[in-house]
C-alpha cells in the first residue's frame, strides 16, 4: 500500500482530495480494478506529477476526478472532494459546470483534442460561451487575447485558422488556451507533450508553468517521463499497476527513491553519463553474459572498432574501401497545392504567397560504414523521415544519389524496388509496433513474410524454424509466435517488428524511432536487444530519432537536420558535449533531466 | 544466441478449432446472434433438400383439391391450381437461396475488387471505378434491375446479374474507403519491404483486413437480393410459372386475397421476411466472429 503523505507541509484543507479511490471497468473477463486505494492531495498553486508507465492507473485516475469515464468504468470505493464538492455525488449537470470553469484538461494528442472543421478562434468562444464568460460583443475579441496569452504569433490572424493549418506545438497551445480559458482552479495534463518536439516541448511547459503560477492555479502534470516530472512538478507521485507505490517532494524522490518501482523506473530512463546495459534493472545483469562484451562505457569512442570485414560473404570484393551506403546531394521535392494555398494567393490572407514545390530534403550528403550505427536527429518537418524513406526505397527522390554496396539504388524506381534481390539488404524497423504488424496476421506469419517472399528458406517446417530462431534471437518467447498482434504488449510487438527486420539477415536496418511508443523499461530492454542484435549480426544502423539521450547510447555518428538541411554531423561524443551549431546546442538544452 | 535453444513449447493451435470456441462464445454472448445462425442452417438445409423432403410434388396440380385453406394435410393450405403451398415455399427455397448466394458472390467479386483496387491505387484506377459506381446510382436501383432483366432476357441468370449491378456502387464505395485509410499503414509498408509486390500487397494485406466489413455488407445484401428477386419475379420479370419462388407466388396469391383465400400470398410473404431478417441480424454476428481483434 501507499505510504502516508508528508500532509503537515500542505494547508488543511487541499483543493483537490483522493481518499482510498478505486476504480473498476467490467470486461470480458470479469471486473478489472485500474486502480486500487489511492491517495492522492493537491494543495492549491500545487503542481504534483504522476508518473507510471502505461497501465499504471494514471490516466484513469484522473478521468475518475473529472468523472469522465467511459461507460464500462465506474469509481467502485472512495471518496473524490475537489474544492468541498464531493464528485462522486455529484449530479450531472452540476459535474458539467465543474468541467472547463473549475477543472480542465489537456490531452495527449491535440489535434484530436480540437474540432478540425471549426476555427480555432471559434473554438475558445465556444467554451467562453458555455460557461457564460464572455457576452457576445466582446467574446470574439476576448478569444483573441487568450490567443495572445499563450503566445501564439498573430493572434487575429490564428483565430481564423483550422487545427489542420497549425504544427503540432500551435495546436497544443490552443488547447492549452482552450483549457484556461475560464481560468479555471486545476488543470489536468495528461501527457501534454508526448509527440512534441523537445524544444516545443520545453516552451509548451514554460508556458503552462508561467499560466498557472500567474494564476495561482493547481496543476496534475500526468507523464511517463521522468525528467519532465522531475523539472516541472512540486511533488510526484509514483505509480504502478494500479497503485501508488512511492510520494514525495520531487528533489526528494530524485535523490534518494524508496520503492524498488521507482528505483527501476529511474535506472530505466536514458540521461547524461549512462551506458546503454546501466538502463537495465541489477537483478537481470548476468555474471558473464558473453553480450556485455562489447558493452561501452560511455559513448565517447565514436568510429572505433567499426567491423569492416564481410558480414556472410555476400558483399562483393572491391567495394570494401567504400562504405556501405553514400548518400549525396539528396533532394526530395513536393508540389505544393490544396485550396489553402489559392485562397490564400486569392485573399491575402495568411503567409505570403510561397514557391509552388516545398524541398522537404535539401541536398543533405552523408555515409554510413559496414557495423556503423549513425544517429539520424531533428525535430518534426526536418526531412529526417523523408530521407529515411527514400534510402529505404519507399519513396523516389527528385534529385542526388544513394550508393549502396555500390549499387546506386536512387535511380531504380520505389516501385520497382520492391521484388528485387537488393532489397533484402536494406530493412526497417518502424516506429509504431502496432500500425506496422497487419492485425490479421499472426506473429509467425509476420516475420515469416521477407523469408517467404525474398529468403532463401523454403518449406512449411523450415520455414517455422528460422521463424522460432529468430524469435530466440530477440527474445520473444516462442509460444506467443501464434498470436494476433492485438494479443501482444507493445515491447512484444517491437520485437516482432525487430525479428522481421533482422529476418533476412540485411546490411542496413533503418530505425525508425523505434521506441517512441513503448515504456521506458521496455525501451531499455529494446534498446540492449539492438545493440546484442547489432554485435551478433554485424549489421549498420540508420537509427531516426528526436531523442538525443537515446541516440547517444547507440550511436557511433550523428547527424543532426533541420528544416532539410543536415546542420551537423560528427562524432557522437563530439557532437553532444561540444556541439558546434546552435541549433544542436538549443536542442540538448530543451531535455527535461532528472537530478542525479 | 544463447536463447536459442528455448524449449519448443509453441503448440501450433489449430485455426478452425480457435474459430469454433471463439464463434460459441459470441453466440452465447448474444442469443440473438445463435437465433439468427439457426434460421440460416434451417434455410440451407432447406435450400438442400427441399424438393426431397417437401410431402407434394410442388409443381403437381390437382383442381379438385384448389383453393382449400390450411388444414392437417395442407399444412399453408392450396393454391387455385390445388398445389400445396407448404410444399411450394420450401421448394423455393433452393432458388431464392441460389440467386442471393450467386448475386452476392459475384457483386463482391466486381464490386469489392473493383473498390479496393480503387482505394489501393489511386489514379486512375480510382478515378474509373468511381465514375462506374457514380453512373449506376443515378438510376432508380429497382428500375434498373428492371432494364436489365428486360434487356437481357427473363433467366434467372439475368436476375442474379442485375442484382449483382444493382449493388456494385456499395460495394465499390465501402471497399474504395477502406482500403483507402489503409492504404499507407505501418503494416503495409513493411510488406513492401518484405519484397512483395503492389498486388500482391493488395491481395493479402488489405483485402484480408477489409474482409470483416466486407462480409457483413454481403449478409446484408443476401436479404437485399432475396428481396430484389421477389420483387422481379412480382411484376413478372424474373422467375416464370409454374417454378415456385417466393415473389412469385406472393404475385399470383395477390390476385385471390380480396376473395379471402389469403394463405395463398401470406405464408410465401412470410418466409420472404423471415430469411431477410435472417440475413440481416446475421451479419452483426458474423462481424463478431471475423474480426480477430474481438478474439481473446
Amino acid at each position: 500500500m501507499s505510504g502516508g503523505l508528508p500532509m503537515s507541509n500542505h494547508p488543511p484543507v487541499p483543493l483537490l482530495d483522493i481518499k482510498d479511490l478505486t476504480v473498476e471497468f467490467s470486461t470480458r473477463r470479469g471486473i478489472v480494478r485500474a486502480v486500487q486505494n489511492i491517495d492522492l492531495q493537491v494543495a492549491k498553486g500545487e503542481t504534483v506529477g504522476i508518473v507510471g508507465e502505461s497501465g499504471s492507473g494514471k490516466s484513469v485516475t484522473s478521468f475518475a476526478v473529472m468523472r469522465i469515464l467511459d461507460r464500462a468504468g465506474r469509481i467502485a470505493e472512495g471518496s473524490v472532494t475537489f474544492s468541498g464538492i464531493d464528485v462522486r455525488a455529484a449530479d450531472d449537470s452540476q459535474m458539467r459546470d465543474l468541467r472547463g470553469r473549475e477543472m480542465s484538461m489537456i490531452f495527449q494528442n491535440p489535434r484530436a483534442a480540437l474540432n478540425p472543421i471549426r476555427k480555432v478562434g471559434v473554438q475558445i468562444e465556444d467554451v467562453l460561451r458555455q460557461h457564460a464568460q464572455a457576452d457576445s460583443d466582446a467574446i470574439t475579441s476576448k478569444a483573441i487575447e487568450i490567443l495572445d496569452q499563450v503566445r501564439i504569433a498573430r493572434p487575429r490572424e490564428r483565430y481564423h485558422a483550422y487545427p489542420f493549418e497549425l504544427s503540432g506545438g500551435m495546436c497544443q497551445r490552443v488547447v492549452i488556451a482552450l483549457a484556461l480559458a475560464c481560468k479555471p482552479q486545476l488543470l489536468i495534463a495528461d501527457e501534454p507533450t508526448t509527440g512534441l518536439d523537445v524544444t516545443t516541448q520545453k516552451t509548451v511547459m514554460d508556458l503552462v508553468t508561467e499560466l498557472t503560477r500567474e494564476r495561482g492555479m493547481s496543476t496534475i502534470l500526468i507523464t511517463h517521463d521522468l525528467g519532465l516530472a522531475a523539472v516541472y512538478c512540486d511533488r510526484v507521485v509514483v505509480m504502478e499497476k494500479g497503485h501508488v507505490v512511492e510520494s514525495a517532494v520531487s528533489a526528494a524522490i530524485f535523490k534518494a527513491p524508496a520503492h524498488p518501482y521507482t528505483r527501476k523506473l529511474m535506472r530505466a530512463t536514458p540521461r547524461p553519463g549512462v551506458g546503454l546495459r546501466d538502463l537495465l534493472p541489477e537483478e537481470a545483469l548476468p555474471a558473464d553474459e558473453p553480450l556485455f562484451r562489447h558493452a561501452r562505457p560511455c559513448a565517447g569512442h565514436p568510429g572505433l572498432g567499426n567491423d569492416t570485414k564481410d558480414v556472410d560473404g555476400r558483399d562483393k570484393p572491391g567495394h570494401d574501401s567504400e562504405p556501405l551506403l553514400v548518400v549525396e546531394k539528396l533532394v526530395k521535392e513536393y508540389p505544393r497545392r490544396g485550396l489553402t494555398t489559392s485562397l490564400s494567393k486569392l485573399f491575402q490572407r495568411g503567409p505570403a504567397p510561397e514557391p509552388d514545390v516545398f524541398r522537404a530534403v535539401d541536398g543533405i550528403s552523408f555515409t554510413i560504414a559496414r557495423g556503423e550505427s549513425v544517429g539520424l536527429v531533428g525535430e518534426s518537418g526536418c526531412g529526417k523521415s523523408t530521407t529515411s524513406m527514400m534510402v529505404m526505397r519507399l519513396i523516389d527522390t527528385t534529385d542526388g544519389a544513394i550508393r549502396f554496396g555500390g549499387d546506386d539504388i536512387g535511380a531504380i524506381p520505389a516501385k520497382e524496388f520492391a521484388t528485387l534481390p537488393l532489397r533484402k539488404r536494406i530493412q526497417m524497423v518502424f516506429q509504431d509496433p502496432t500500425d506496422s504488424l497487419n492485425p490479421r496476421f499472426t506473429a509467425a506469419r509476420a516475420i515469416a513474410d521477407p523469408i517467404l517472399r525474398l529468403g532463401d528458406v523454403r518449406g512449411r517446417n523450415a520455414v517455422r524454424a528460422r521463424c522460432e530462431e529468430l524469435a530466440a534471437q530477440v527474445g520473444l518467447p516462442v509460444e506467443l509466435l501464434d498470436r494476433f498482434p492485438h494479443q501482444l504488449s507493445g515491447g512484444q510487438k517491437a520485437r516482432v517488428g525487430i525479428a522481421r527486420a533482422i529476418a533476412l539477415n540485411p546490411d542496413l536496418i533503418i530505425l525508425d524511432e523505434p521506441t517512441a511508443a513503448l515504456d521506458v523499461s521496455v525501451q531499455a530492454v529494446v534498446l540492449n536487444l539492438l545493440q546484442d542484435l547489432k554485435d551478433t549480426l554485424g549489421m549498420s544502423y540508420l537509427f531516426v530519432s528526436h531523442d538525443l539521450n537515446v541516440v547517444r547510447l547507440l550511436c557511433d555518428r550523428v547527424i543532426v537536420m533541420q528544416a532539410g538541411r543536415i546542420v551537423e554531423q560528427g562524432a557522437t561524443g563530439r557532437v553532444l558535449f561540444a556541439p558546434e551549431a546552435q541549433y544542436t546546442r538549443d536542442l540538448l538544452a530543451a531535455i527535461p533531466h532528472p537530478p542525479v | 544466441m544463447s536463447e536459442a535453444a528455448l524449449p519448443k513449447q509453441g503448440v501450433h493451435s489449430s485455426g478452425l478449432a480457435a474459430t469454433l470456441k471463439h464463434a460459441r462464445y459470441i453466440i452465447g454472448e448474444n442469443p440473438v446472434t445463435g437465433f439468427a445462425f439457426a434460421l440460416f442452417v434451417l434455410i440451407v438445409f432447406a435450400a438442400l433438400l427441399g424438393p426431397h423432403i417437401v410431402p407434394y410434388d410442388p409443381l403437381a396440380s390437382n383442381t379438385a383439391m384448389a383453393l382449400k385453406p390450411p388444414s392437417r394435410a395442407h399444412w399453408f393450405g392450396t393454391d387455385q391450381l390445388g398445389r400445396d403451398v407448404f410444399s411450394r415455399v420450401i421448394a423455393a427455397t433452393r432458388l431464392d437461396f441460389i440467386i442471393a448466394v450467386f448475386s452476392v458472390a459475384l457483386v463482391f467479386l466486381m464490386g469489392g475488387l473493383a473498390g479496393v483496387a480503387a482505394g489501393f491505387f489511386g489514379g486512375w484506377t480510382d478515378r474509373i471505378v468511381s465514375r462506374i459506381a457514380d453512373t449506376i446510382m443515378a438510376f432508380p436501383l429497382f428500375v434498373l434491375a428492371m432494364g436489365i432483366v428486360a434487356a437481357l432476357g427473363n433467366t434467372v441468370q439475368n436476375i442474379i446479374i442485375a442484382t449483382a449491378i444493382v449493388n456494385f456502387p456499395l460495394y465499390a464505395r465501402i471497399a474504395r474507403t477502406e482500403a483507402n485509410v489503409r492504404r499507407e499503414a505501418g503494416f503495409v509498408q513493411a510488406a513492401r519491404l518484405s519484397g512483395n509486390g503492389e498486388t500482391r500487397i493488395l491481395l493479402t494485406q488489405i483485402l484480408p483486413n477489409i474482409m470483416p466489413i466486407m462480409i457483413v455488407q454481403m449478409s446484408l445484401t443476401m436479404g437485399y437480393a432475396i428481396l430484389n428477386a421477389a420483387g422481379l419475379s412480382f411484376i413478372g420479370l424474373g422467375v416464370r410459372p409454374p417454378d415456385a419462388e417466393w415473389g412469385i407466388m406472393v404475385a399470383e396469391g395477390a390476385a385471390f386475397m380480396v376473395s379471402g383465400e389469403w394463405w395463398i400470398a401470406f405464408f410465401p410473404g412470410l418466409v420472404l421476411m423471415i430469411a431477410v431478417f435472417c440475413f440481416n441480424l446475421l451479419g452483426d454476428g458474423l462481424r463478431d466472429i471475423v474480426d480477430p481483434q474481438r478474439r481473446t
